[in-house]
């Protein structure tokens, strides 16, 4: 019997009073793609991190190829045939491919005859695996999906045999995913191990064999994929039962409440960001912009959230809004009634050192409630954002708390529960759900649908198709600054909206 | 008019001779910030060793001594720049301007209570200065018209160090982009994630590029005080340190650039010191304080960002933490 390519056995590590990891045990059989899945913070990357040598292990030991092995930093790790491809890539963008390449591993002291040996090898690895890469491209210049092409040739110039990926098709188009499991399924076939790290149940059910799950820092479980299904490891991974898909009577639209006409910005570096859109929101529905990262959606609602310059007409209820001059900013957008969840909740939501009772106030300390003369009125605002805290199931309650104590799902309720609650015309919100856990999840879209069912607008920018599909009632794609179509969400699918993310109109 | 007069050949020769511990300042500070590392005491470092290799020359007599004592003073300000910026994780500016201010008291404490000379070193003599070089044929050269002259005077007849400086041009770019070192001390300064999953030290790496920097500012000051002048006076770099860091920025890290950046800087410190030949070229009379202040004029312009845009390596600054 063949041993397995990789073996845990009893991993613990802890970092203070959190325990990260708890008695993990895996094994893995060569030539097999293991998936392991888990809520933000269930201890899937210290995992790894230990597998490649960022962390040592308080207890526990790893066996590669059966041999017992250490592995006490990234060095001994890329010796034992690890190579992992982080989800933030690990490149060094003004090099180019090849450069990145033997980055660590080169030949001599010299670049000459290894950049010679590299552009060999790299040749012969593209035939093999069918990885089409420029050797001589500058990373900067190229795409996210031809970016991790790279990540996962230099673990295999590094020859490695057990390839770990992290998160891999969070950057990436349903086509550019399909074209890496591509990849994956040809590697799988040549002999390598691939461990898969994710939380989309759909990547877990399309492509591996076997999948563990962890839940706070334990492994709940480990099962054959096609005995499975994805309420199940849903269910294993929040230790209840979760609703998938977001429970919703069909949107009664009523009047425009946002008109968007012509609307284009330019950025800092002259660049135009949005190049001429029209959109309309409606009273009582939820529009989602669908599209991959940075083809404009932030522009959009920078611009509509007042921190962004514009051209062209917005109005809001028929009334036109200031897009350049004197009231083109936070406090009159939110003065005409429009309540904005930014897409990066820590750069732009909250200030991470404040107390939650602080970040409520933001952005509406004028509120004559929070005032006592020219003083503010603290006590208000802490009981203030008690109340708003026990409503929106903040754990833990305790307003005093500084944002940077909540975990990404109870942070991402407070921005929610402040603005939502001044009863807005119109709702923006920019990626609700991202670094969420799948409990948190399904509560800040019960709060985001409640709203529309009271018949306000909301705008959805969000770069997480399925969460678009199942929470928008219409969809519309920017790509290249533009808008490649509208549909209705339950007229269209991933294949069609995946295809406009592209820049593929039909 | 006569524009050509500005560029006689004894401005030039001066321009060159000004030129070399700006040169070298700048190429210490080329390695230091393309690692990742922002050295602001690139000033403090030449000020202690050009104290240093005074002292030792004077007592010693020997200008070798001299010159490995500014570089070992040097290399000492670098470890604590190092220690507090990599192995700490300290600001890097502040640590540079701690290191300047150091320099500029306790060269002249330790000036004043060994020679009380009023901060100074004892004037250095023949044993304890770097000479002029005559290269070969410059004297049978110096007959042929145009090519002669430059060659004699403007080429030959300078001290070792300033061929060292020169050499060194050549010698940073072919380490920084020819050879296995040069390709990781580039990467650690852009993204040092990069470098350390690669299994690379990245610690290691940076106290390497912080050493090679101690020693360039070394030789600068060494220079400054044995080969330039003849001894240590208070605050003789008189802000060369700041100056090279404008040139690096000026020269958008690049060694070549760094050639012509301090070449540009030296002379206007040269013009300077010949009012006479302005006058003569340009028709009337300037402000020799105008002149004296052109170099630092033109530091102000680089530092504001008027000379295009120059991207500096991007993880400068910045203490490398692994991430979780």
């Amino acid at each position: 019997m063949t041993s397995p390519a990789i073996e845990l056995k009893g991993i613990s590590k802890a970092f203070g009073p959190v325990q990260a990891n708890k008695d993990i045990s895996i094994s893995v059989m060569p030539g097999t793609i293991h998936g392991i899945i888990g809520e933000n913070g269930a201890g899937k990357s210290t995992l790894m991190s230990i597998l490649y040598g960022f962390y040592k292990a308080d207890a526990g030991e790893v066996f590669i190829s059966g041999q017992k092995t250490e592995i006490p930093d990234s060095q001994a790790a890329i010796a034992a045939g690890i190579g992992m491809v982080f989800q933030h890539f690990k490149l060094v963008e003004n090099f180019t491919v090849l450069e990145n390449i033997i980055l660590g591993a080169e030949d001599g002291g010299l670049l000459k005859p290894s950049l010679a040996k590299a552009r060999k090898t790299l040749l012969e690895l593209e035939q093999e695996y069918d990885l089409k890469v420029d050797p001589d491209a500058i990373i900067e210049e190229i795409g996210v999906g031809m970016q991790q092409r790279v990540e996962i040739l230099k673990a295999l110039y590094r020859q490695a045999n057990i390839l770990i990926l992290d998160e891999p098709t969070g950057v990436l188009t349903p086509a550019e995913a399909d074209q890496l499991f591509r990849i994956l399924g040809r590697l799988k076939e040549e002999g390598k191990t691939i461990i898969l790290i994710t939380h989309k149940l759909r990547e877990i059910m399309d492509i591996t064999d076997t999948v563990s799950v962890m839940r706070r820092g334990e492994m709940t479980a480990t099962v054959k994929t096609s005995e499975t299904s994805p309420e199940h490891l849903a269910e294993l991974m929040v230790g209840r039962k979760v609703l998938l898909q977001v429970d919703k009577v069909p949107a009664t639209p009523g009047d425009v409440v946002l008109d968007i006409q012509n609307l284009r910005v330019v950025d800092e570096q002259k660049v135009e960001r949005v190049k001429g859109i029209n959109l309309q929101v409606r009273a009582g529905e939820i529009l989602g912009i669908a599209g991959v990262a940075g083809n404009g959606q932030s522009e959009l609602l920078e611009v509509l959230g007042g921190y962004a310059n514009a051209t062209g007409t917005i109005t809001l209820n028929g009334q036109p809004i200031d897009l350049s001059g004197k009231h083109s900013d936070g406090r009159s957008r939110r003065e005409r009634g429009i309540a904005h969840v930014p897409e990066d909740r820590q750069r732009e939501g909250l200030i991470m050192d404040f107390a939650a009772w602080e970040n409520t106030a933001f952005g509406y300390h004028r509120d004559p409630r929070y005032q006592s003369g020219i003083l503010m009125n603290n006590a208000a605002i802490r009981i203030d954002t008690q109340e708003k805290m026990d409503r929106f199931d903040v754990r833990p309650p305790h307003p005093h708390l500084a944002a940077k104590n909540f975990s990404g799902g109870n942070q991402q309720k407070i921005v929610l529960a402040r603005e939502i609650e001044r009863n807005p015309d119109l709702l923006l919100v920019g990626q609700p759900t991202r670094g969420v856990d799948i409990g948190a999840i399904e509560f800040i879209h019960q709060q985001i649908v409640a709203l529309r069912d009271q018949g306000k607008a909301i705008l959805l920018v969000s770069v997480e198709l399925e969460e678009i599909l199942s929470l928008a009632d219409r969809v519309a794609v920017m790509f290249d600054g533009q808008i490649m179509g509208e549909r209705q969400s339950k007229e269209t699918d991933e294949k069609e909206l995946g295809l406009l993310m592209a820049g593929v109109s039909s | 008019m006569n524009f050509l007069a500005l560029f006689d050949l004894t401005v030039l020769d001066t321009t060159l001779r000004l030129a070399v511990p700006l040169l070298l300042a700048c190429l210490a500070g080329l390695f230091s910030e393309r690692a990742g590392i922002f050295d602001i005491g690139l000033e403090g470092k030449m000020l202690a060793a050009a104290f240093f290799s005074a002292a030792i020359a004077a007592v010693s007599g020997n200008v070798w001594l001299g010159l490995l004592a500014g570089i070992g003073a040097s290399l000492v300000l670098s470890a604590v720049h190092g220690l507090a910026s990599i192995t700490f994780r300290g600001n890097q500016l502040i640590s540079g301007v701690a290191i300047n201010f150091l320099a500029a008291g306790m060269t002249v404490l330790i000036a004043q209570d060994w020679f009380s000379q009023g901060g100074r070193t004892p004037s250095l003599t023949d044993g304890g200065r770097f000479g002029p070089i005559t290269l070969p044929f410059a004297d049978a050269f110096s007959a042929v018209p145009v090519v002669g002259p430059i060659y004699a005077e403007l080429i030959s007849g300078h001290s070792i160090l300033v061929y060292v400086a020169l050499l060194c041009v050549p010698g940073t770019w072919y380490i920084l982009f020819r050879t296995r070192f040069g390709l990781r001390l580039r990467a650690v300064g852009e993204n040092p994630a990069a470098v350390d999953t690669a299994g690379v030290s990245v610690v290691g790496l940076r106290f390497v590029a912080v050493g090679i920097c101690g020693i360039l500012c070394g030789i600068a000051g060494a220079y400054l005080a044995t080969g330039l002048q003849a001894g240590f006076v208070k605050d003789m770099t008189a802000g060369r340190g700041f100056i090279a860091l404008a040139a690096l920025i000026f020269a958008k890290w690049r060694p070549w650039h760094a050639l012509w950046a301090t070449l540009l800087f030296g002379y206007l410190q040269a013009i300077a010191l010949r009012p006479d030949i302005i006058e003569g070229a340009l028709g009337f009379k300037v402000q020799v304080q105008l002149l004296d202040a052109l170099p630092y004029i033109l530091t102000v312009v680089i530092l504001a960002g008027f000379v295009g845009k120059a991207i500096p390596p991007r993880a400068g600054g910045e203490p490398y933490v692994k991430e979780r």
